[in-house]
């Protein structure tokens, strides 16, 4: 029993770094159906500019919110310099765009930083069982998702965000800048991105540490509804404790089978993912 | 709603709305060529024509929707011909695009708030109160999404939305359009009232020339692009070659 609580208590730290980066994911899908392939990109540039900023201040803090403010930053360009000009010309060019995007960032980075690992703490001891790292990593999301949410849902702006990515038309007869909008959008899914980096890259960063991350992080957006922030981070949590169940109990090397087994489960029963439109109309 | 005599005197003013030579394509096919038409404040004007004849697009080109490819449109007196749709609101020139253009996910309030948000009085309350007034169904259904709305609520809402911004010009694109008799009888008389207390001016385009004529007091007629006719509602409705030849009935 103490066991079960254990892998439950550590599949939920991880699976909250899925969690963010599907509900980063999900954002920039809602607003401009498009899968954001560049996603990894963002958060590497995010928690590099982090490693160097605490390497000079020797503060994490200083460098955790070096990453974050690095992610809305480098999110809202990426939209507005790279993105938008693609997207005009056709949805699919832009997500391949989005990818190659990734290539080049990924071999800038190993240019700038070195390919090599670099070892990068957490400001929390992540060692034993459901470490303080753990716990930070699970309030960390939460109050992102809180915060999130409370945007979108009781602030002018996220008023005006719901409806530039529902009916761009529509907001701009009621005078919303809907281009302004996908901007502050692609930010904030990087600011969360760049949250999910700092969860999910240390204690040792290199140019690919997100590979893998990533394919989780995607995996749990299509498990919760591509166009489902709830969903988003349930579909999270559910990769989390899966993968955490089956490496406990049967054994490490079969835990990213399970992140599959859960996708083709749930997407035989519910194709639009758990949480699917109709539900998500409500948001 | 008032049961206002209809084609009662129009106390109109001088032109709120001026549009010159304004020309619009979609590619090599010319959907406005050089319409001109003056629209005073205070107007009660419809916009009448067969399928494609560019009253759609006119609108669409007035609020910046649409590029002009010529011509030029001006709001009391300023050229607006250029600016962003997103601009033009915020001059005074609402637009209730075909279909109402409501957004289905927000709720009933939140679809009213919005067309206020760019106002730098959003949060005074009394702009929603009064449109709320102007729609009663809509006021126990506001905080569920407008999905759930049915044709007539989902058109009233639109209107609600434009009115929020306090537009000094109303445009509508065929509200009637799917609507039963009754209700889209109750939307024109609305806009007739509107006109006679808040002073709006409203251009409403329609299909249906007949409901819109006995509602306006002045009509312009399209044909492929152009200002084929145009005059006093009553009088576009009394000429038999107008009717026939453009409107078809």
């Amino acid at each position: 029993m103490n066991y079960f609580i254990t892998l439950t208590l550590n599949g939920l730290a991880s699976g909250a770094a899925y969690a963010a980066l599907a509900l980063a994911l999900v954002i920039i899908y809602q607003a401009t159906r498009l899968v954001n392939f560049a996603q990894p990109a963002l958060a590497l540039l995010s928690v590099y500019a982090a490693y160097t900023v605490t390497q000079l201040t020797g503060s994490y803090w200083i460098g955790f919110a070096a990453a974050l403010g690095t992610g809305l930053l480098v999110g809202a360009f990426v939209e507005r310099v790279v993105v938008r000009p693609i997207a005009r010309t056709s949805q699919l060019n832009a997500i391949i765009v989005t990818l190659g995007l990734l290539l080049v960032v990924q071999g800038g980075v190993g240019m700038i930083w070195g390919n090599e690992q670099h070892s990068f703490g957490y400001a929390f001891s992540y060692v034993g069982r459901f470490a303080p790292s753990d716990v930070f990593a699970l309030v960390s999301v939460g109050i992102a998702a809180l915060l999130l949410f409370a945007l979108y849902r009781f602030t002018p702006l996220g008023l005006r965000m719901r409806a530039a990515a529902f009916h761009p038309e529509a907001a701009r007869l009621s005078g919303v800048k809907v281009g302004m909008m996908l901007t502050a959008g692609w930010g904030i899914a990087s600011l969360i991105g760049a949250l999910a980096g700092m969860l999910a890259g240390p204690p040792f960063i290199s140019p690919n540490v997100f590979d893998v991350v990533f394919v989780f992080g995607i995996t749990a957006a299509v498990v919760g509804g591509l166009d489902n922030p709830f969903g988003a981070v349930i579909g999270g949590l559910l990769i989390g404790l899966g993968m955490s169940y089956v490496s406990g109990y049967v054994g490490p090397e079969l835990a990213t089978l399970t992140a599959l087994a859960i996708v083709v489960i749930v997407l035989s029963v519910r194709p639009d993912g758990i949480l699917s439109r109709p539900t998500a109309r409500k948001v | 709603m008032s049961d206002a005599p209809l084609n009662s005197t129009p106390q109109t003013g001088e032109t709120l709305l001026s549009v010159e030579g304004l020309s619009a394509s979609y590619g090599a096919v010319r959907a406005l060529d050089e319409v001109s038409l003056n629209v005073p404040e205070r107007g009660l004007c419809a916009v009448l024509g067969a399928n494609g004849a560019g009253k759609t697009t006119l609108l669409r080109t007035l609020t910046g929707l649409h590029r002009a490819t010529s011509g030029k449109v001006r709001l009391a007196g300023e050229d607006i011909t250029r600016l962003p749709t997103e601009k033009v609101i915020t001059r005074g020139l609402a637009h209730v695009p075909e279909g109402g253009g409501v957004i289905i996910e927000l709720t009933v309030e939140e679809n009213l708030r919005l067309g206020a948000l760019w106002r730098s009085d959003r949060r005074d309350r009394t702009t929603l109160d009064e449109v709320m007034d102007l729609f009663p169904p809509l006021v126990e259904r506001r905080s569920r999404p407008a999905g759930t709305l049915s044709g007539g609520e989902r058109q009233m809402l639109a209107i609600g939305r434009a009115l929020m911004a306090r537009p000094k010009v109303l445009l509508l694109d065929e509200p009637s359009l799917g609507l039963a008799p009754l209700i889209t009888k109750q939307i024109f008389s609305l806009l007739r009232d509107l006109r006679d207390r808040t002073g709006l001016t409203v251009v409403l385009v329609e299909q249906n020339a007949a409901g819109a004529l006995s509602v306006t007091d002045h009509g312009f007629v399209l044909n492929q692009g152009r200002v084929a006719a145009e005059g006093p509602s009553d009088g576009l409705l009394a000429d038999d070659r107008t009717r026939h030849a453009y409107l078809g009935f």
